[in-house]
């Protein structure tokens, strides 16, 4: 039988993945991508858990986490654009003004 | 007069879904018959009549032809996604068609225990499965126009992409003011729901109720199929054509039998929405397919009719006219049924 | 036979996911991403929660992934990343990686020494977990200063992506 076990273990490495590709990837697209798998990892725990604890409340939230998810990579994806227009790269590396 | 181990019910369910595949390939074969023949008749002239009966036959003189010929691939060209653009958009034009219901149960003259539907299955939330499905057939399009490595493909591409995206919001509008006269989001209990009449005359259908949406939803659907006038991505005349100028053969071929099939798809989804599936009088409820078939063949025709007679809408008229007009009317649509459904109780 | 299609469903997420942070190709890794959406959906329909699914495959593989499909086609950036000069690089990368697998590792091992923890097979709680109508109307009543605030944030979104990706005339 499938418990609750399996599907939080299961949104525990993919929310590992996620972070890993946020610290190893060196390009702007792919570091949001990996942002978005770790959305996905927390989605997945909290229909779980709402079907666990028997309420219509995981799902709910899911619905709200989906849009802000939407909201974001449309900012980001766009800043993304605005980046790129001014330095024509991909890399995060080239975007270091700011230090000191 | 079977073993005890195979069921009947799931045999007849396995042929049923057999026979609505064949179906709709037989469809889309009958809609390149269709098309010519109109589009001549419109144009006052006589159409294919050499090959087979009225030409009937031509569909297959055209896909033999397609077969023999060669398959190209541009060198620069990204193998993988080249050949999977295709079958993306073919598969899910097949898919989507999986949760229409076009008849009502049958037994199949009692030789089954229990009734069989007629569909390939109904879930609770069928009409998001069909916009679900139809917005995974945009990948088909955009990937198809990025790895032909081209410019025409690539802007055919995204211009399709964004075209159909744009119509998605109008079409799902469109689709929640329906849900909400009909209290659920399953197709088979959303058309149960337009059976009978009023005063004996008139029947229940939406397209009565919401004339509006049922205009709304078919040129959202339209433009979703990138058919005629919103057809600028295929124009001839301005991008060679589009996302598919690379492919020849068997991928062209099936780009042209997944549109012709999200056509059937629209069609077929407008009339359990809006045009009361399959009920109509003078048939027993049992041969309702019958009325669903005429009914889908009428959109069909509208279609076609619609491609062959006005003006193609250039690309920047296109995106404004869905934006401004489309989805503002669609919106003051969902209120006003909104009102209404509370105000009537 | 949930138990097979969970197997599935979750290898291929896993596989994805990986594939999605190891592929050099953006564009490969946009499409390894919606094939681990929509294993994410087959296992939201196996907990009972068909409406989250189909929204998934809506929201995230149909709008935000083709979101990123545009960008990345029209930007068309070559990949400047190299994982394995990558990995023997700047020591601040290797320990945030080891850091997040040590924290996979961490989770798996607490749920571990959880108890058996399994659903509910009340089919009255089940049908009021995947019925539509619940979740309209938990969203409209007790939920409904977060979604009315949702779609100004929305709004927000759309004016500053078209604002700051805008060409400055």
């Amino acid at each position: 039988m499938v418990s609750l076990n399996h599907f939080l273990i299961l949104s525990g490495i993919l929310f590992s993945i996620g972070t890993v590709g946020v610290f190893l990837r060196r390009n702007l697209i792919t570091i949001l991508l990996s942002v978005e798998i770790m959305l996905n990892a927390v989605n997945l725990t909290f229909v779980a858990g709402g079907r666990y604890l028997g309420t219509v409340d995981g799902q709910i939230i899911t619905f709200f986490v989906m849009t802000v998810a939407a909201a974001e990579a449309a900012v980001g994806l766009a800043l993304v654009i605005a980046l790129f227009r001014h330095k024509e790269t991909l890399s995060p590396e080239a975007f270091t003004s700011l230090k000191w | 007069m079977l073993p005890d181990f195979i069921n009947p019910t799931l045999v007849a369910h396995l042929v049923l879904i057999f026979i609505i595949f064949q179906i709709l390939v037989l469809s889309a074969a009958f809609m390149v018959w269709m098309e010519r023949k109109v589009c001549a008749y419109i144009q006052d002239r006589p159409g294919p009549n050499r090959v087979g009966p009225a030409g009937l036959l031509q569909p297959f003189a055209d896909v033999i032809k397609l077969l023999m010929k060669e398959d190209l691939k541009p060198r620069a060209a990204d193998t993988f996604v080249f050949w999977l653009a295709p079958i993306i958009s073919t598969a899910t034009a097949f898919a989507a068609f999986s949760v229409v219901p076009f008849g009502s149960e049958t037994t199949l003259f009692g030789l089954l225990n229990e009734p069989l539907r007629l569909e390939v299955t109904d879930v609770n939330v069928a009409v998001l499965v069909v916009f679900a499905i139809a917005s995974m057939g945009i990948y088909g399009v955009v990937l198809a126009g990025w790895s032909s490595n081209s410019k025409y493909s690539l802007l055919g591409g995204l211009r399709s992409a964004a075209q159909m995206i744009s119509y998605e919001l109008s079409y799902g509008l469109a689709l929640a003011a329906v849900v909400m006269l009909a209290g659920s989001l399953s197709l088979r209990e959303i058309v149960t729901n337009q059976s009978g009449y009023w005063w004996y005359v008139i029947p229940k259908w939406y397209v009565f109720l919401q004339p509006v949406g049922f205009l709304i939803f078919m040129t959202a659907g339209v433009a979703e199929t990138n058919r005629a006038p919103f057809d600028f991505p295929e124009a001839e005349q301005e991008l060679v054509a589009g996302y598919h100028t690379e492919y020849s053969s068997m991928a062209f071929a099936m780009f042209f039998l997944a549109e012709y099939i999200n056509m059937v798809t629209v069609s077929a989804v407008a009339t359990s929405l809006y045009l009361g599936g399959w009920f109509g009088p003078l048939l027993p409820e049992w041969l309702g397919w019958m009325w669903f078939l005429a009914k889908v063949l009428f959109l069909l025709f509208f279609y076609v009719w619609m491609r062959w007679t006005l003006p193609r809408y250039r690309y920047d008229q296109l995106m404004e006219f869905g934006w401004k007009w489309l989805l503002p009317v669609a919106v003051l649509n969902l209120i006003a049924t909104a009102a209404l459904v509370i105000w009537l109780g | 036979m949930d138990v097979v299609a969970f197997y599935i469903f979750a290898a291929i997420a896993i596989l994805a996911s990986l594939g999605v942070v190891g592929q050099r190709n953006p564009m490969h890794s946009v499409m390894l991403l919606i094939v681990s959406f929509g294993a994410l959906a087959g296992l939201y329909v196996l907990l009972d929660a068909p409406f989250t699914a189909v929204t998934q495959i809506i929201i995230y593989a149909g709008a935000i992934m083709v979101l990123f499909l545009f960008v990345v086609m029209l930007l068309n950036a070559h990949t400047e990343d190299d994982i394995p000069k990558t990995v023997l690089g700047p020591r601040a990368i290797r320990i945030g990686v080891l850091l997040s697998l040590l924290l996979g590792l961490e989770v798996a091992y607490a749920l571990s020494k959880l108890g058996i923890t399994s659903f509910t097979t009340d089919s009255g709680t089940i049908a009021k977990i995947s019925s539509v109508a619940q979740i309209g109307v938990q969203l409209f009543t007790t939920h409904a200063f977060a979604f009315e605030v949702t779609s100004i944030l929305i709004l927000v979104s759309m004016v500053g992506a078209v604002v700051i990706a805008g060409r400055k005339h």
